[in-house]
């Protein structure tokens, strides 16, 4: 069977699939809607956890950030796993114990006040929102390349499927979907992942195989890429290339992010019990590692496979690249979409790909005639789509991995568009504005906010800021600055008051926002930049995507000089502190 | 539960995520990050070496142990507490 064939039963099925739990756990009361009615096992839950998770970020984006940058994108391999122990350790069995449906109506409540509330309602959807964007532009990708269509035609039709699915789940459909979507996504990446580990090193461990020697000559892998990539001036992959101090930072930005994004928090509402959430976690973060300790293998064997097929023989020989008109299938595939560009920059109908920002490496390679970088764009979220088809897997691998990175996106898109429909219509319209709206409406609301978000989302996925991957990046910054500390002092300190947890929240979300805006634009924007984004320009080497770390002590400090010059913590709130420190009377909490 | 009962078991809850965190943090940003080149000269393996492995494998197996070895001990400590769940 061809491929594009294939592809339409893959991706098809899973979609009927979905598209049938979604139906089948069509929610019918807030209650289900929000958290799935509390009845979710812990493995059940880990494992939708694991599929809100890992979006298109995680399956498209990674990988590809890992081909490019080696050693550096550790940052994230580390980054968004270690979130999970703080999550566990620190929020999950707690939050779980208060027995509410969202997150700003825990800070409202735990900081007796409706401003607490609504000010965690706009961290909540500035974050979720940037986070969105990420997505959407993953859904592009690649609905755009397995449809064989535009990006922005891909854009709209994943846009449309999203919003279907979305609105009719809620976090009870929404749940059982992701099960099925975490089922399809692991299998997409790790099938793949076995074969090229087995080609490339013998080993069917990818884990193994990254630190394998090669089967070609006998030299470790990564030796063997570490060579490929310098001798065509690329950095070396397994130094390190940024610096140490803005790697702590973003690591640490991850990290505590990880923690504070509501998509995530509010999965650990709808078990039974708080031993349950602690377990959940653990779940979580097995399947979660399932992807992410593969991911290091499947970036470092794509990078090495890519440069590969461009340079087929020897470096400088005039034979030695790839004649642009015997370029294999994928390479035709993917410049039709416009992620991938070449130009003949010396007329020679070679391809050749060499990092020509290297002075050194670009002189020597002009006496053989090579006029520059003739790979003009690879989009590094093309690699583990592309993947498959650089190392000729067969078409039936290819399939499935498109139905994967599908899975990804769309699970986390829908995990996302449940958190700020239910922040919206749960805390600004039932808690705040109109309290009187019956149940009935409140679920009508929920649906048409979702529909708002994915607008608003689609806009911005038409004008992406950056790669998914480091968009994604900002919506954890923006979560670490302002959830994961709010939420820290709500249970950690029972002095902490309303004022501070208010101008702690403002101080470190608009901090962190302006340090991002100015090197990224107001609103993301491009023209609006107030510096050129450059390690250079940086306040002491810190990145904006690493930035949220900083916004985060902001925050911390902030939150304690104003608790020091305002009214203490009533009686009722200590005591209410202190009741969801222990696990018994969970159960209760419960029947709310 | 009285009073006392309830900061001892908030304390011994405290001394636990403590040592757990302080692993977290020697395991990523020591062994991975900061001390990597170390590692990596004292084991080398695979063309790197351990603190690669342990920024790009190690520390993420480390997390996992550290949550099940948390949700384990604090079933333990909510037991002898009395506050554990029915």
């Amino acid at each position: 069977m061809d491929l594009s064939t294939l592809t339409y039963i893959f991706v098809g099925g899973s979609f009927a699939l979905y598209f049938g739990i979604a139906i089948w756990a069509k929610a019918g009361s807030t209650g289900e809607f929000y958290a799935a009615g509390r009845g979710v096992h812990p493995v059940a839950n880990g494992m939708a956890t694991a599929a809100d998770w890992m979006s298109a970020a995680s399956f498209l984006s990674m990988a590809g950030l890992i081909a490019f940058t080696g050693y550096d994108a550790s940052i994230f391999l580390m980054g968004w796993t270690g979130g999970y122990v703080l999550l566990a350790l620190l929020l999950a069995p707690y939050l779980r114990k208060f027995g509410k449906f969202t997150v700003p109506e825990f800070v409202g409540d735990r900081f007796y006040s409706t401003t607490a509330r609504v000010v965690a309602v706009g961290c909540l959807i500035v974050a979720s929102v940037t986070y969105v964007i990420g997505q959407v532009k993953g859904i592009g990708v690649a609905f755009g390349r397995f449809l064989e269509v535009s990006y922005e035609m891909g854009l709209l039709i994943g846009m449309i499927t999203v919003a279907f699915y979305a609105v009719l789940g809620g976090m009870k459909g929404v749940t059982y979907t992701q099960i099925a979507q975490y089922c399809v996504l692991i299998c997409a990446y790790t099938v793949p992942a076995v074969f090229i580990s087995l080609n490339l090193t013998g080993s069917p461990l990818p884990q193994i195989g990254l630190f394998a020697n090669t089967v070609a000559d006998g030299t470790p892998m990564l030796t063997k890429l570490n060579q490929v990539v310098m001798d065509l001036g690329f950095s070396e992959y397994t130094a390190l290339k940024g610096g140490t101090v803005n790697m702590i930072f973003y690591t640490f930005s991850l990290m505590i992010g990880t923690a504070g994004l509501p998509h995530v928090i509010i999965r650990f509402f709808t078990v039974p019990k708080v031993r349950d959430a602690r377990a959940s976690a653990g779940w979580a973060l097995v399947f979660i590692a399932l992807l992410y300790t593969t991911a290091p293998a499947v970036g470092a064997m794509a990078r090495l496979n890519l440069m590969n097929a461009i340079q087929v023989g020897e470096i400088g020989s005039p034979e030695g690249n790839l004649v642009y008109d015997e370029r294999p299938q994928w390479f035709k595939n993917w410049e039709a979409t416009g992620l991938l560009k070449f130009e003949d920059k010396n007329g020679d109908g070679r391809i050749q790909y060499y990092d020509d920002k290297n002075k050194e490496f670009a002189a020597k390679a002009a006496e053989w005639g090579w006029k520059g970088n003739e790979m003009v764009k690879v989009d590094r979220d093309i690699m583990v789509l592309a993947n498959p088809e650089v190392a000729q897997l067969p078409n039936w691998v290819i399939a499935l991995v498109a139905a994967g990175g599908l899975a990804a996106a769309l699970s986390t898109a829908a995990g996302l568009l449940l958190a700020i429909s239910s922040a919206i219509s749960h805390d600004l319209l039932k808690s705040t504005f109109k309290p009187d709206i019956s149940e009935k409406q409140e679920l009508m609301w929920a649906r048409v906010s979702m529909i708002g978000a994915i607008v608003v989302a689609g806009y911005f996925g038409l004008n992406p800021p950056g790669f998914a991957a480091q968009t994604v990046a900002l919506a954890f910054g923006l979560a670490a600055s302002s959830i994961f500390p709010v939420l820290m002092m709500g249970i950690f300190s029972k002095k902490m008051n309303n004022t501070g947890a208010v101008a702690g929240m403002l101080a470190g979300i608009i901090s962190t926002l302006l340090y991002i805006f100015a090197y990224k634009g107001f609103f993301f924007i491009s023209g609006t930049e107030l510096l050129a984004n450059t390690p250079a320009n940086h306040l002491f080497g810190i990145s904006p995507e690493a930035f949220g770390t900083v916004g985060a002590i902001i925050n911390f400090t902030v939150a304690f000089i104003f608790m020091k010059m305002s009214a203490p913590v009533p009686a009722e709130i200590e005591a209410m502190v202190e009741d969801i420190r222990i696990p018994k009377g969970a159960g209760a909490a419960q029947d709310h | 539960m009285s009073d006392h009962d309830g900061q001892g078991y908030w304390a011994a809850n405290i001394r636990l995520v403590t040592w757990l965190l302080v692993v977290w943090a020697i395991c990523s940003y020591g062994f991975g990050i900061l001390l990597r080149d170390q590692l990596d000269a004292m084991v080398p393996f695979g063309g790197v070496g351990l603190g690669f492995w342990f920024a790009q494998q190690g520390s993420i197996y480390v997390f996992l142990a550290l949550i099940i070895i948390y949700s384990k001990k604090m079933a333990q400590i909510d037991a002898d507490f009395g506050v554990h769940e029915d």
